[in-house]
Formats: C-alpha cells, sequence, structure tokens
C-alpha cells in the first residue's frame, strides 16, 4: 500500500512538472526565457518517471534494475549541451558581437569568429 | 492507484506534447523550433517509459535509451546546421 502510494506520488508529480515546462515553452515571451522549460522537463518530469519506475519494477515486480538510472545520467549530461547550443543558435540570428561584452580572451566570441588557424606540427 | 495515477501522468505529457507542437508550428525563430524539437523528445522518453511501466515489461528502457541518443545528436546536428551551414567540418 505504502509502495503504491509511493509510486503513484511521484508518477502525479513527474505529470505536473511535465507539463508546466510544457507550458513554460507556450507562456515565456522571449526565446531565452523559453530555454528555462525544458530543463524541467528533463530533470524533475523524466526523473521522475524513472524513479516511479525504479520503484514499480524493484517493489512490485522484484526485479531492480538500474538502467533506469544510466537514462537519467545520459539526459543530465546531454541537456546542457543542448542548451548551450541553442543559445548560440539564437545570438547568431539575433545578436550581433558589438552588443557583447569583450571576450577578456586574445580571440572573440567563437559565434562569431572563426577558430584560429593551428600551426602546423614540427615534421609536417 | 497506479493505474490512475499512469493515466495522469499520461495526460499531462501527451498535453505537453500538444504544446510544443504549437510552440513549433508559431516560433518565430529557428531557435525556438529546435527547443521545442528537444523538449517534445523529452517527452516522448518519458512516454515512452510510462508505456513499459503499463505494459510491465522492461523492453521500453532500450528504446528510451535509443530515442534519448538520437534526440541528443538531432539535436546538436540542427544546431550545428544552423550556425556553420555544414554539421561536420
Amino acid at each position: 500500500m505504502i509502495v503504491e502510494i509511493l509510486i503513484s506520488a511521484f508518477l502525479v508529480i513527474a505529470g505536473i512538472f511535465g507539463i508546466v515546462g510544457s507550458l513554460g515553452m507556450i507562456k515565456l515571451q522571449e526565446t531565452m526565457q523559453r530555454l528555462h522549460a525544458p530543463t524541467k522537463a528533463t530533470t524533475l518530469g523524466v526523473g521522475g518517471v524513472l524513479i516511479a519506475s525504479m520503484l514499480y519494477f524493484g517493489l512490485v515486480k522484484g526485479e531492480f534494475s538500474f538502467h533506469e538510472l544510466m537514462i537519467t545520467l545520459f539526459l543530465f549530461i546531454t541537456a546542457p549541451i543542448s542548451a548551450n547550443f541553442i543559445a548560440k543558435t539564437f545570438m547568431q540570428a539575433n545578436m550581433r558581437a558589438k552588443d557583447l561584452p569583450p571576450s577578456q580572451s586574445e580571440y572573440g566570441w567563437s559565434v562569431y569568429v572563426d577558430p584560429p588557424k593551428r600551426e602546423a606540427p614540427e615534421g609536417e | 492507484m497506479i493505474t490512475s495515477a499512469l493515466i495522469f501522468a499520461f495526460g499531462c505529457f501527451g498535453l505537453g506534447l500538444l504544446l510544443n507542437l504549437w510552440r513549433i508550428a508559431t516560433g518565430p525563430d529557428s531557435a525556438d523550433r529546435i527547443l521545442a524539437l528537444d523538449t517534445m523528445v523529452i517527452n516522448i522518453i518519458a512516454l515512452l517509459i510510462l508505456y513499459g511501466i503499463w505494459q510491465g515489461t522492461a523492453v521500453y528502457y532500450e528504446a528510451s535509451m535509443l530515442v534519448a541518443m538520437v534526440g541528443f545528436v538531432s539535436t546538436v546536428a540542427y544546431c550545428r546546421f544552423v550556425l556553420r551551414g555544414d554539421i561536420i567540418e
């Protein structure tokens, strides 16, 4: 009984966070604000579903496995990378290099400046 | 009770897919559309795992793992294409 309540609670929490994350895609005004929305859906929505499924298969079915943690780990690793790429895409389309603060390094921001040419290694 | 919670979660993530589809249709920018497609992939992963709980089989983990990998690679490829005009330079 307690196990059922726990699994149902995780499922309901995951569903609410999933719908909030997707509603944010509609509600928020700016593209950079909308970058927040899928982060919530990933972290708490999918995380809740995966915890619920781990509990269900471990405690109800009796076949415990850690496969789900692999999916969570993969999503946690890839979400910041794709968010960075989407932000770069937005910057390239809507912002210019002169609107940004200086990069405080030898080269400019990588979105606007081509990567520096590497020196040919010795012996080539 | 688990069945009712599963139906609730199915409804939430399905409605989320429809909202993402709206953003893909009306998004003013290509960054919005890539973002909506990325969120759609995440919602589909959640739906697949929910379906696995519903059916009581562990087969759908492999499917959701594959969907996660393909979704990440397609997001990065689309962004690279918009950014540089080429995927692998």
